[in-house]
């Protein structure tokens, strides 16, 4: 971060978010079988200051496309809240402020093949954030194209004829339609080859500055978070273990989980590196070990770990739930 | 040393109406035992068609048209069928990138192992049986015994891939062809399959062909890299060499796209364009529209396809005196 003064655009407290995945009333009776609750985020806290980039980073089953969709408000919360300035919305009843706060948040996602409609013409597609809410998108649609690297002239064409990297422009210049703050990339960059990820990730860095806007940016890959972010979360089945600044994290990993996901990462300067590869696998949410969620395949794990849960606590710049790290 | 497999030149090609595309060009690499190749590019760079054309398992109305495939000194592009079939799982193992469909739902894994030693190895049923216990185990799955008896679907996607490679494994190939085996698993276990995969490579001397688009695996993993672009074969070489010291200029390229090889830049280097589609591919180097080095000869000749003692296919390779990294 390098300007921690800035208010937080977006404040994150106490996040949460429990799943029913139990079987149906009448296989629960028949079976015997209890209910079934998947706590998919639990009690996650963080800002994202604006004009920053802020990065969650997990394996599958972290949460962090779960924490995405509660802060554009896809998904309600089971608790905590997610205010956007000074709006929280799953409890704001007055719908100017709704509406206002939906205004500024947009989202990209992962598959630019399933995000846009094939039969709408991209011009519509673009347009549709403005247009939905009564505006007037005339030369929108054009504008943008040109902004994210793309001709006007392909306003008239449908999705089928571009190539994933330019339906992910699409995306982009879609989100951006609404003169968003806040824009919630959940693996932008996944499906793409990794020439086409460099461009659009340049061009993502290029549209921050120029539009000034606020990233939170969810990522499985190590090298593009740590390309792209100022502020990095690293999440473990559903909880927050450690945030810390970019260079900070990546100089110095202070939770274990967040040392064996960097060893973990395939490295361009270790040639026949031999490593001890991490143990054991993600728990199963439902049932996830009680105490301090990783102790089952942590290397420095004690007696308390397996007890008594680590809250997050401040270790220099970083955040860290670990009873062990220093 | 003799090499295991040896491509020559191999071409692949499917009719079309509107004419030839020709997804594999002239590519010719060797593997020899207990080495592990890297093939790398982008989507359509033709590494999984130059795969699949080894193994007999192209889907028509591709075929090879051109070239020769040759397993330990004898050929085999030119076999039947069934004697192709033969081949398959006894002399070459396959691990694809999805490990829920490589495996039949409907089987327990050690019958699926077993079946194969059965198909392959002249053993009894009981045997067998105790064979594919022991291949469980060897790939790392704890408590086999108890587990062999157990459906794909009880197993996590790591450890399906584990099972995949004891399937690939279990009748002792030559040459092993893994086709993406990491892309679909996280990080801390895609680093366990590697260091697998890996560990069993060398201890029983088996060739492997590494489908890739991940630099880092290849880092990680291989002992040589070739790379791939349009079909054709860019560059090959030792993997230090060929990503801290490229000679091809999409290789560097691609390098520097990669945003974890170009540590602390701001900005990613960037190949302007996309890879050309099949059906307009450019006269002379298929590169030639994106490179920053074409000169005169670049849109009329191919570069020759690797002349003795040089690694690039490249009109004007890069020199060690431009070598960046050190």
């Amino acid at each position: 971060m390098k300007d921690t003064e800035s208010p937080a655009l977006v404040r994150v407290r106490n996040l949460t978010r429990v799943f029913d995945v139990s079987k149906p009333w009448l296989n629960r009776v028949l079976e015997r079988l209890p209910r079934a609750l998947l706590t998919a985020v639990s009690d996650v806290s963080f800002d994202i200051p604006e004009k920053g980039v802020y990065a969650l980073v997990g394996e599958s089953g972290s949460g962090k496309s779960t924490i995405g969709k509660m802060i554009v408000g896809l998904l309600p919360p089971s608790d905590g809240s997610v205010l956007i300035r000074d709006t929280d919305l799953a409890t704001e009843r007055d719908p100017a402020r709704i509406a206002a706060a939906r205004s500024e948040i947009q989202m990209i996602f992962q598959d630019p093949y399933a995000s846009l409609n094939p039969r709408w013409r991209v011009r519509d597609i673009i347009a549709e954030p403005v247009t939905a809410r009564g505006g007037d998108a005339s030369g929108l649609a054009e504008r943008l194209l040109e902004q994210v690297g793309l001709a006007a002239r392909d306003a008239g064409k449908y999705p089928h004829e571009f190539s994933g990297g330019q339906r992910q422009r699409i995306c982009i210049a879609r989100a951006l339609a609404a003169n968003p703050k806040l824009i919630v990339c959940d693996e932008p960059t996944s499906a793409l080859d990794v020439s086409v990820q460099a461009q659009v990730l340049n061009l993502m860095s290029d549209l921050k500055d120029e539009f000034g806007l606020t990233y939170l940016f969810i990522s499985h890959d190590l090298t593009v978070v740590r390309h792209m972010a100022d502020t990095i979360g690293v999440l473990y089945l559903g909880r927050l273990v450690e945030e810390a600044p970019a260079e900070a994290l990546f100089d110095n990993p202070r939770h274990p989980y967040t040392r064996m996901l960097f060893a973990a990462a395939p490295r361009m300067d270790a040639f026949g590196r031999e490593v001890e590869p991490p143990k054991g696998e993600i728990p199963d949410p439902i049932n996830p070990p009680p105490g301090c969620a990783f102790h089952p395949r942590c290397p420095i794990a004690v007696d308390r770990c397996r007890a008594e849960r680590p809250e997050m606590r401040r270790l220099g710049n970083a955040r860290v739930a670990c009873h062990l790290a220093e | 040393m003799a090499p295991v497999l040896s491509l020559r030149n191999l071409t692949v090609e499917i009719p079309t109406r509107h004419g030839v595309l020709r997804p594999v060009d002239s590519v010719s690499y060797d593997i020899v035992a207990g080495e592990i190749l890297g093939v790398v590019g982008e989507s359509g760079a033709g590494k999984s068609m130059a795969g699949n054309a080894v193994i007999g398992l192209l889907n028509r109305p591709a075929r090879i048209t051109g070239g020769e495939v040759w397993l330990n000194g004898a050929r085999i592009d030119n076999l039947p069928p069934e004697g192709l079939r033969k081949l398959r799982g006894k002399r070459i193992g396959m691990v694809f990138q999805d490990p829920l469909t490589s495996l039949n739902p409907l089987l327990t894994v050690g019958d699926q192992i077993a079946e194969t030693i059965l198909e392959h190895l002249p053993v009894s049923r009981a045997e067998a049986r105790e064979r594919a216990i022991a291949a469980l185990e060897e790939v790392g799955i704890p408590a086999a015994r108890d587990r062999v008896d157990s459906y794909p679907h009880a197993f996590s996607g790591g450890m399906r891939q584990r099972v995949v490679i004891a399937l690939a494994l279990c009748a002792e190939p030559d040459l092993v062809i893994a086709d993406e085996p990491t892309t679909a698993l996280d990080v801390s276990v895609q680093a366990q399959i590697i260091v697998l995969l890996k560990r069993l490579c060398r201890e029983r001397g088996t060739a492997v062909m590494l489908v890739t688009h991940d630099m880092g695996v290849i880092a990680e993993a291989a002992d040589r890299v070739a790379v791939m672009y349009a079909g054709r074969l860019a560059e090959i070489g030792p993997v230090a060499d060929v990503i801290q010291h490229p000679r091809h200029p999409y290789t560097a390229g691609l390098m520097g796209s990669t945003p974890g090889a170009s540590q602390g830049q701001a900005r990613l280097t960037q190949i302007p364009g996309a890879m050309p589609r099949l059906d307009a591919m450019p006269p002379g180097c298929a590169f030639h529209p994106r490179c920053p080095r074409r000169g005169p000869g670049c849109d009329i000749d191919p570069p020759p396809v690797r002349a003795p003692d040089a690694r690039a296919a490249c009109h004007y390779p890069l020199t060690v005196a431009e070598d960046v990294t050190a």
